[in-house]
Order: C-alpha cells, then sequence, then structure tokens
C-alpha cells in the first residue's frame, strides 16, 4: 500500500491557501499578550546590568510603589523555585550548574533576572522596579570560549571548579589511515557567529490559577506546550491533569520557544502564590537579552583528500558556547550537528570532538537547523576551498564525491542511513535555471576587465536531518523523552471532521497541511476538516513542534488516525449495505457496493449511523473516531542544490545577492504554497546569518548589537527574489513519503551566499571572509589579502 | 519598554509652546516622535514634559521668500519628498530625504526634528550645511537666526537653548546646480554609516562652487573644505574629482562602532565623494 494511492491525488500536492492566514492577517489574532483576563496582575522583571556579579537585593521599597502587589528577590523565592531543567544529558560527566529563575546570589550574564515585581498594571510594575536596589560587586568576566578553557580563566560557576560543560567525542573508520600521507589537506577554522533568533512575536505568559481547585490554565507563546506543561507538574508538584497549557496563536519560534524559561516558572508560582492571574510579556530589549541565542561556535577543520580532490576524511573540532548555564537541550545542539558535517559526501573516515563552554552571556539553545546549519556550512565551504585549491570547477568537486542516486539507501560514514536522494537531478535543474555557464562567462569578463565590482557565485549541496526522532536514537544519546507524535481524528456527526494533533504550530501551516491529508483519506471536503492544537485539554497527548518533525511525524500520525477511521466507517458501511467489507470500493467519499449501482452510502451517512449506533455490528465502538501514536522509523533526508551569485562592489566592500536560485528536493510535497513559504523564511534566515546578523558583547559582557537597529536582521527591502523550484523524491522512512522543510533552507544558503562573497574575491587572493559578511569585513578582507594593514 | 509618566501639552501657537516650554525646565518638544520616543520607551530620558507641536499650523509647510526656499519644522520628510518648490529649489534635500527610514518613518518624522535631533548618522544635518541653510528659532527672548555651520554643536547637540523651537529653515537658491547624496548604510531603510551631500556650480565648464559635507564622520556633520577647495577652479573632469575626493577624510573624526571602524569610514568617504562629485559635476 502506497500512499500516493491511497491518499489520492485531490488535495494532496494542491497549493492550498492556508487557512490560517485570514484572521492572521485580518489582525484577529489571539496572541498570549492580547488575553485579557478579570483580576490580572502583571509581572515585570529586574535584570542585571552586569555579565558577573555577586549580588544583594532589597525589593521592599518597591512594595510601597503606587499598585504595587508584590515584589520577590530570587533569594525571597529561593525555596519556592526549582531550578530550570535542561533534558538532554550528552555525556554521563556533564557539568549542569543550577540555574535558578531568578538569581539567589550571582548573576552570570547581562540579563540574569534578579527580582520581580507584580503591580496592577504593567506600568506600575515597570516603573516600580526603579525602587529595587541592588548591590553588584563586580566579579570576573570571561566571555571568550578559548579564553574560558585556560587555567587561569575567572570561572562563570565557580563551584563547578571548571567552564568546561562537556567533552564528546566519536570516530568512524580509519581517521589514522585516512590521513596518513593524504597528498592533499584543506584546513580551516570557522567561527559561526552567534546570532539573536527574533521571532516577531516576543515570550508572553498568562497564568490563570483556580485557587480552591488547585488547577491552572497556562497560555504560553511557546512551540512545546506539552512539555511546558511537564516540566511545570515536575517543577511545582502540581499534578499535568491540575495543568492545561496553551499556546495560542504563536508569532514564530525558530527554535527559540523550544524552551522552558524562567518567566513560565516563576509566572505559574507567582500566579499559585497570590492566587490571580498574573501575566508577563517580555519587551524586545530583554527578548534579546533572556531568549536563548544560537550557533555561537568555533569549527576546527581538516579535509584531507587525495590528489583528484576525492574526499578520505575529515576531522572536525568544535568549541560551543553555552553560555551561562544550560536551557532545555543547550549541550545537545552542536552534538545534534555531529553526524551531519560528511553532509552528502562519501569519505572513509570521520572524527568529530566536541568541547562544551561555558562563558557569562545568554544561554544559547536551538535555532532554526539547530547544529546542523552549523556542519553543513563547514562541509560546503570546505568543498569550495578544495575545489579552488584544485582549480576545478566547485560543481565537479562535488560530483567526484556525492552520493550517486542509485547508492540510496546509503549508511554514510556517521552512522545515519540516507533514506533517498538525487543529488544529480536537483543539481542538474539548479544550474539551468541559474544560467551557470553564463554567469561563469560573466565572471571571467569581468575579472579580466578588472570590473571594481565583482561577480562571485556560490554553491551549496546540502542535506539535512528531518523527523526529529526515533525515541530509541533519542534514548541512546542522553535525551530525557521521546521523539513519537499522537494524532486523533474524528468524524462527527454533521459530517464534519476534527483532527486532533499533538505538534504545535507556530507559522508553520499544520492546520492547511494536515486538512489536506485527511480530505484524502477520509474522502471529505477540505473546508470540512478542522484541526485541534495547541492545547493540552483538547490534544493531551504530543511532542510539539521543532527539528521540521511535524509533516514526516505528526503528519503521518493523523493519516494513521484517518485511516484507522476509515476503516471503521468501511465496517459499518458494510454492515449498513449488508454486504461484505470485500465487496466495497471506497472513491469520493463513498463506499459502493461493487456491480450494484445506486448501493452506497457516503462517508458522512456512515458518520452519523455511528453516532446514532442504532444499527451497529457486534462489537462496534459506537462514533467514528481513532487515535494513532506514531513512532518514526528513521530520519528523512531532504536535500537540494542552492547557487547564489553576488556582486560585491570592491571599493565599499558592499555585497549584493544578484541572483539565487534554490532547487530543494524534500521528499512528496503535500502543500506547495506553504514548502515555497518555508524555503522562503529558511533563505532569509540563512542569508541573515551570511551578510547581516550578529550578537556582538563588548568587553565587560553587555550585548552592544541589542536592538533591532544594531543587530540589523535583514528585511524584504535586503533580500532578493529567489527562483525555487523543487525535484521529488520520495522518503522511503515514512508512508507519506514526505521529509521536512522548516530547516533546509537556513541550512542550504548560509554557504552559498559565503560561497559567493569568497569567490567572487579569489582573484584578489582571499580565502575567507568572517561571517557575517558585512561591507566593512569584506573591505578588511581585501585590503589584508592585498598586503595592507588594516 | 514603557516610558516614565510624563505630561503632554499641545499648543497651537509657537508662543504657546515656547510658554510650555519656559513652564518646565525638564520639558521637551516632541515633533514626529521617531527619534524621541524610541529614547522614551529605552528610559535613556525622562522628561516631565511633552509639548507636541503637530498643531501649530505656523510650523507646517514649504514656502519661497525672495531668494529662499523657506521649510516650517513641521514639514515631514514625506511632505518634503512630494514638495515641487523643494524639488525646484533645493533638489539636494529631495534626494537625501528620499533615503530616510522607511515609509513610515518619512510620514511621521519631520524635517525640523530631524535637524534638532542632530545625531551625527541622521542624513538631513550635513545637507543643512552644504547648503548653508539658516535655522530660525524661537525663544521667550524672541526669534534668533543661527547659520547651520554654527547650529551643530555635538553629539545630539544643537545651539538651541533648552526653551528654544526651532520654527524654520531657510535655504538658499541652488537651482541649476549639480548635486548628489551618496548614502552608504549596511541596511535598507537605515541610517548612514557615511553619506556624502555635494553641491557644484560650473559656469562654461569650469567649477566655481564645490559643497560637500559629510554625515557620520564625526560628532557633527563636517563640511570638507580640503575637497570643496581642490575641485573649485578646475574643469571638473575626472581627475580632478578623484583628486579632490581624496582628501574627503580630512579633519575628520569618523567614529568606530559596529557598522564600521574609523579607518574604514575614512575610507569610504573617499570612495563616496569621488562617486558623489561624479554625479554632482555631470550635467
Ligand atoms: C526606523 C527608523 C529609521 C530611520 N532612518 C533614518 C535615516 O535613514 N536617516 C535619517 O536621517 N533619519 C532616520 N530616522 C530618523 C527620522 O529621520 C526622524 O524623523 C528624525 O530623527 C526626528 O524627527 P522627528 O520629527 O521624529 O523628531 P522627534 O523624534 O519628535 O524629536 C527628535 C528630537 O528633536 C527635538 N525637536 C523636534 N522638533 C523640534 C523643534 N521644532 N524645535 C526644537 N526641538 C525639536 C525633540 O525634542 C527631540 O529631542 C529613522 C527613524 C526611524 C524610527
Amino acid at each position: 500500500m502506497t500512499a500516493t494511492q491511497d491518499t489520492g491525488t485531490r488535495e494532496v500536492g494542491t497549493a492550498r491557501r492556508r487557512k490560517e492566514d485570514a484572521h492572521l492577517i485580518t489582525g484577529q489574532t489571539t496572541w498570549t499578550d492580547n488575553i485579557q483576563l478579570a483580576g490580572t496582575v502583571h509581572a515585570a522583571l529586574l535584570r542585571s546590568p552586569m555579565a558577573h556579579a555577586r549580588i544583594r537585593v532589597d525589593v521592599s521599597a518597591a512594595r510601597n510603589e503606587p499598585g504595587v502587589v508584590a515584589a520577590y528577590s530570587g533569594a525571597d523565592l529561593a525555596d519556592e523555585l526549582a531550578g530550570l531543567p535542561s533534558a538532554w544529558q550528552v555525556t554521563p560527566d556533564w557539568v549542569a550548574p543550577e540555574h535558578k529563575p531568578l538569581a539567589t546570589d550571582e548573576v552570570r550574564y547581562a540579563g540574569d533576572a534578579v527580582a520581580v515585581v507584580v503591580a496592577d498594571t504593567r506600568a506600575h510594575a515597570v516603573d516600580a522596579l526603579d525602587a529595587i536596589e541592588v548591590d553588584y560587586e563586580p566579579l570576573p568576566v570571561v566571555l571568550d570560549m578559548e579564553r574560558a578553557m585556560a587555567d587561569d580563566s575567572p570561572l562563570v560557576h565557580s563551584d563547578a571548579g571548571t567552564n568546561v560543560c562537556f567533552r564528546y567525542s566519536d570516530t568512524f573508520g580509519d581517521v589514522a589511515g585516512a590521513f596518513a600521507d593524504a597528498p592533499l589537506h584543506i584546513t580551516r577554522r570557522y567561527v559561526q557567529q552567534r546570532l539573536v533568533p527574533c521571532a516577531m512575536e516576543p515570550r508572553s505568559v498568562v497564568v490563570a490559577p483556580v485557587p480552591a481547585a488547585g488547577e491552572y490554565t497556562v497560555w504560553s507563546s511557546t512551540q512545546i506546550p506539552h512539555f511546558v506543561r511537564l516540566f511545570l507538574a515536575l517543577l511545582t508538584g502540581v499534578s499535568e491533569s491540575r495543568i492545561r497549557v496553551i499556546a495560542p496563536d504563536v508569532g514564530g519560534g525558530f527554535g527559540s520557544k523550544l524552551d522552558i524559561y524562567a518567566e513560565e516558572l516563576l509566572t505559574f508560582t507567582l500566579a499559585r502564590k497570590l492566587g490571580r492571574p498574573v501575566k508577563w510579556t517580555e519587551t524586545r530589549s530583554e527578548a534579546f537579552q533572556a531568549t536563548i541565542h544560537g550557533r555561537d561556535q568555533i569549527q576546527d577543520l581538516d579535509l584531507a583528500c587525495d590528489a583528484d580532490g576525492r574526499i578520505r576524511g575529515l576531522r572536525v573540532n568544535l568549541l560551543a558556547d553555552m553560555g551561562a548555564y544550560l536551557q532545555l537541550l543547550t549541550p545537545a545542539i552542536p552534538l545534534l550537528g555531529r553526524a551531519m558535517f560528511p553532509g552528502i559526501y562519501k569519505m572513509d573516515a570521520y572524527e568529530f570532538g566536541c568541547v562544551g563552554v561555558f562563558t557569562d552571556k545568554t544561554p544559547t539553545d536551538a535555532y532554526r537547523g539547530a547544529g546542523r546549519p552549523e556542519a553543513t556550512f563547514a562541509i560546503e565551504r570546505l568543498l569550495d576551498e578544495l575545489a579552488a585549491e584544485l582549480h576545478v570547477d566547485p560543481l565537479e568537486i562535488r560530483r567526484r564525491n556525492w552520493i550517486r542516486h542509485e547508492e540510496f539507501p546509503y549508511d554514510q560514514i556517521a552512522g545515519l542511513t540516507y533514506d533517498s536522494g538525487n543529488y544529480e537531478a536537483a543539481t542538474a535543474r539548479a544550474t539551468e535555471l541559474f544560467d551557470y555557464a553564463g554567469l561563469r562567462a560573466e565572471q571571467a569578463r569581468r575579472r579580466e576587465a578588472h570590473d571594481p565590482v565583482q561577480l562571485g557565485i556560490g554553491v551549496s549541496t546540502y542535506t539535512e536531518m528531518c523527523g526529529l526522532a526515533p525515541s530509541r536514537w533519542l534514548g541512546d544519546r542522553g535525551y530525557a523523552g521521546g521523539g513519537w507524535e499522537a494524532a486523533s481524528v474524528r468524524l462527527l456527526p454533521t459530517g464534519k471532521v476534527e483532527a486532533v494533533v499533538g505538534t504545535s504550530p507556530h507559522g508553520q501551516g499544520h492546520v492547511t497541511t494536515f486538512s489536506q491529508i485527511v480530505a484524502d483519506t477520509l474522502g471529505v471536503p477540505f473546508d470540512d476538516v478542522e484541526v485541534v492544537h495547541g492545547d493540552t485539554a483538547a490534544a493531551p497527548a504530543g511532542l510539539d513542534t521543532y527539528g521540521s518533525r511535524s509533516l514526516a511525524v505528526g503528519g503521518v500520525a493523523v493519516w494513521r488516525a484517518a485511516q484507522r477511521v476509515r476503516d471503521k466507517a468501511k465496517t459499518l458501511a458494510a454492515h449498513l449495505l449488508e454486504v461484505s467489507e470485500d465487496d466495497l470500493d471506497f472513491d469520493g467519499g463513498s463506499f459502493a457496493v461493487r456491480g450494484t449501482p445506486g448501493a452506497t452510502k457516503t462517508i458522512q451517512e456512515v458518520a452519523f449511523a455511528a453516532f446514532a449506533a442504532h444499527s451497529i455490528p457486534e462489537g462496534f465502538e459506537p462514533t467514528l473516531s481513532a487515535d494513532f501514536v506514531l513512532e518514526p522509523d528513521d530520519f528523512s533526508f531532504p536535500h537540494g542544490t542552492h547557487l547564489c551569485a553576488v556582486d560585491v562592489d570592491t571599493e565599499t566592500g558592499r555585497v549584493t545577492i544578484r541572483r539565487y536560485v534554490a532547487v530543494d528536493d524534500v521528499g512528496k510535497v503535500v502543500n506547495p504554497l506553504i514548502v515555497e513559504g518555508q524555503v522562503h523564511g529558511g533563505l532569509a534566515q540563512g542569508i541573515a546569518q551570511a551578510l547581516h546578523e550578529i550578537a556582538v558583547y563588548d568587553e565587560d559582557g553587555n550585548l552592544t548589537t541589542g536592538t533591532m537597529v544594531d543587530y540589523t536582521p535583514p528585511s524584504a527591502a535586503d533580500l532578493p527574489s529567489f527562483t525555487t523550484d523543487r525535484t521529488e523524491t520520495p522518503s522511503t522512512t515514512n508512508p507519506l513519503g514526505v521529509k521536512g522543510v522548516g530547516e533546509a533552507g537556513t541550512i542550504a544558503s548560509t554557504p552559498a551566499v559565503v560561497n559567493a562573497v569568497v569567490d567572487a574575491l579569489r582573484p584578489y587572493g582571499v580565502t575567507d571572509v568572517p561571517m557575517p559578511c558585512t561591507p566593512e569585513r569584506v573591505w578588511r578582507a581585501i585590503h589584508e589579502a592585498q598586503g595592507g594593514t588594516s | 519598554m514603557i516610558p516614565v509618566g510624563f505630561e503632554y501639552s499641545r499648543p497651537s501657537t509657537v508662543e504657546e509652546a515656547v510658554a510650555a516650554l519656559a513652564a518646565d525646565p525638564d520639558a521637551k518638544v516632541l515633533a514626529g516622535g521617531q527619534s524621541l520616543l524610541p529614547v522614551l520607551r529605552l528610559r535613556l530620558a525622562a522628561p516631565t514634559t511633552l509639548v507636541d507641536l503637530r498643531d501649530v499650523e505656523s510650523l507646517h509647510g514649504v514656502r519661497v521668500a525672495g531668494d529662499d526656499l523657506v521649510i516650517g519644522a513641521m514639514t515631514t520628510h514625506d511632505e518634503i519628498l512630494h514638495d515641487a518648490r523643494v524639488a525646484e529649489h533645493a533638489p539636494l534635500i529631495a534626494a537625501a530625504t528620499a533615503t530616510v527610514g522607511d515609509r513610515q518613518v518619512r510620514h511621521l518624522g519631520t524635517f525640523g526634528g530631524s535637524l534638532s535631533h542632530a545625531d551625527p548618522a541622521g542624513d538631513l544635518p550635513a545637507v543643512a550645511c552644504a547648503l548653508d541653510a539658516t535655522m530660525v528659532a524661537v525663544g521667550p527672548n524672541g526669534r534668533r537666526e543661527i547659520p547651520a555651520a554654527d547650529f551643530f554643536v555635538d553629539y545630539l547637540t544643537t545651539a538651541l537653548a533648552p526653551d528654544e523651537i526651532l520654527v524654520e529653515v531657510r535655504v538658499p537658491d541652488t537651482a541649476g546646480w549639480g548635486h548628489r547624496y551618496e548614502k552608504f548604510n549596511r541596511m535598507a531603510q537605515a541610517w548612514s554609516i557615511v553619506g556624502v551631500a555635494a553641491l557644484v556650480r560650473r559656469v562654461d565648464g569650469g567649477v566655481t562652487d564645490t559643497r560637500v559635507a559629510l554625515t557620520n564622520m564625526g560628532r557633527r556633520p563636517v563640511r570638507a573644505t580640503a575637497v570643496e577647495r581642490a575641485l573649485t577652479g578646475t574643469a571638473g573632469d575626472a581627475g580632478a574629482v578623484t583628486a579632490a575626493a581624496g582628501h574627503a577624510d580630512e579633519g575628520a573624526e569618523p567614529p568606530s562602532d559596529v557598522n564600521g571602524a574609523a579607518d574604514y569610514r575614512a575610507h569610504l568617504s573617499r570612495v563616496l565623494t569621488r562617486r558623489a562629485l561624479t554625479v554632482a559635476v555631470g550635467a
């Protein structure tokens, strides 16, 4: 039974407009901060301006300020507030320091919260923060990872005795053999700069208690309502069934809302203590400091090759900045990239090492791609460098090394099995759309003419690992939870369908995509399907949305549950039509007795009959509903070829993207419009890392890029028009044949753009430009390569 | 963030506005709010009264008076962009204004607010300097005129007294001059990393007047007098332009920040000056 037959072709594959958009576009949204409950009080946090200091906090004066209901220091609440969880123990001997929601005696990054005020209005709460007295006794600050590893470094957590969180290493194949007398080495250090996720909607939490019943309703701008419920239960001792967590409309996350945050636990605790609804919403300034950051790795890389450019082996040594504390998944993020450094290439040996390091900075955690963009950047940059070394076209060097389409499924060097792919096809399509030959000819002409504006062409042939994740795989790697996903499908008496899902969308369009899958499976109209999500009361089981898992894991669960409903409907239809199930055909939403025209029951008729239950077969459970909890078999591996052409003004250093072609193979596509949207958003974020964004700290540990003006995320006006297309190689690890697309654009685009910038400047002797390739950095790279000092 | 609480006053005449300022030494003028509100929201300033000028009719609009173009302080960037008199008498202002922020900012932000804010990264102060504009201020002691060269005193600081209001800007006619505002920024819709305002007048081919002022090359706009001297009197050919532009950063003290270190800004000023002059001598 293949998915294609089963889901038909009516809805799946159609570029349906998103059901979600009407209310989003017209502003009829329920963001968490829009929730207004009678009697709500508002919390505001005082945050440390120092990166590392011993603190003494006196909140008593704040209690006398207008409108103030309560004020607490971290010490005041020390016994009531548990430490925040880190759910992924990457090594048995990791260092996981206590992480209190409010600092009690020491702050460890600028933005660490030290006290909270609760007042009748938000303005009163903010005003009263000024009355809090904090004595900061400065402690030495360490910001640089290599400095932090030195014996004489100041310690972020003095009682830990070290700034090293963990050391991890792995080898595959005969590394020594592969590296011994390799004729060619490409040895590089690349820096993945620290990034700030900048979701459009800031974080926000509302907690409404029912004191007499000991029940709590929590609204949070989160990707993971189920985890929030689980951890609030674990951390407060309140039973899960008394905590309902709702993720209403959520305005973006990109990993930054895949966390259990101090403010969630704190707001819950305040509501419990005060017996009334409490709301907290972060300001954009707080979002920059107190929401997790992404990336921040130093990569030392060594690629050993034969003289003709065939890869023998790869060595990777990472330093990964944890920031000051471990958030939910912090130490695992660099390790999620562990198996992806080999990319789409065959090699004989691979060695991976990673050291996680504490510094006095905002904690890092998952940010769009989470470990995999970093890995892909490294290998794709190395391949371009290898091509340059050998004076071979970068596409040709890839052809010599990539897995050929007939070799799938392919067991790659780091132990993963790539399910399917066709790198040749995607590359052929991309080079055609790009006019690769034409642009190369133009590049040659402009080089010849010493044009002050040089053309550069960058290649990225990426793959990524989607569909987090087989539960056993997670368990083997120290993760506390699983990777399954749950769905319930109910055909209601009116013939409408309710699909209840455990994923929790925050911009991805699950309502539309899942409606399409259900519509085809049950033969009902697209508009008749409602998708319910993001509320633990309505959807008690689920593992939420991250890691490009929602379709490949959650969508398959929806499909399976819908199939169960259809099978049940068939049983009842056969009973009603007084035939055997084998005599029934199901098409277009009707069960028809084969060879007897007119003997039909629509699935809606069957639904009502199942509800009324006046005539049901022996053992048949009334109503048409079914659940399915799907444990994924394996990951799926989308891939693609991205080509980028840039104009680089060598006088000013300005980079302008002239053409960007993305040909992605994300397996079978349910909704091409949504896939396109995901690709566009991903490209914007990947290009942002390549050209624009960086979190900069001054030497005291203050975030100097703490506003939108200084951090410079791109707007539409900063981005080119994208040319996108797809090839379609179905996944073999799930019955829908789907892969993930949420992270693909981000993963692929960063190296494509940087490769293009470096390619433009090769005639000047430039071999790298550190990210982001701002005009100043590009100019400096040219200047330095030309022997100038800067 | 939420600003510290303040009183709000909304006068309808300049006299009332001046009186409102005089009544509270910690009062501040509110024009389009595009620079002031972020400052208040970040709690970097906490004026106790805001004197909103939007209802002061006489501060709005553009007129021609004798040889001068007169621009009311409350005229928005967008109004300037669509004003035929500005396009004719001082096209450099329109050219620079077109690069300011985005549509929303240009609809709210004002010419007078931009000049009074005196942000070295703002585009219009250098333009006012290049044009040798005159600022007209009104305070408790009446009206006075301040040449642009004396108006910009320091970083975010003008010659205006705390109880003075900038009411209008008088701009000498530069119809027929070649002009160019060459702006360099990292992101679309952002402030200048470096900007160059250039005006060139040619008579029978020869350059008779050159005015060049630089944005964000110091704590206030910088007149590139060495460039002006070097180009004036030449034939305005490419060689002369390139040679003159090489003096762009003479006497400038460019800042270093996340957008660029001082040496990069100095380099940019020379490149951008060459580009600006190349256009300005063009006609
Ligand atoms: C997103 C964004 C992008 C921007 N990009 C640019 C850009 O690219 N280039 C650029 O040049 N600018 C830019 N700006 C700033 C914009 O030009 C503002 O309009 C300008 O800085 C201030 O004008 P305003 O009318 O808003 O003044 P306000 O913000 O109201 O006031 C600014 C200051 O001037 C004082 N003031 C205002 N009017 C008077 C007066 N008549 N007399 C005395 N004092 C007065 C106020 O008290 C205050 O101190 C940008 C702003 C934003 C928000």
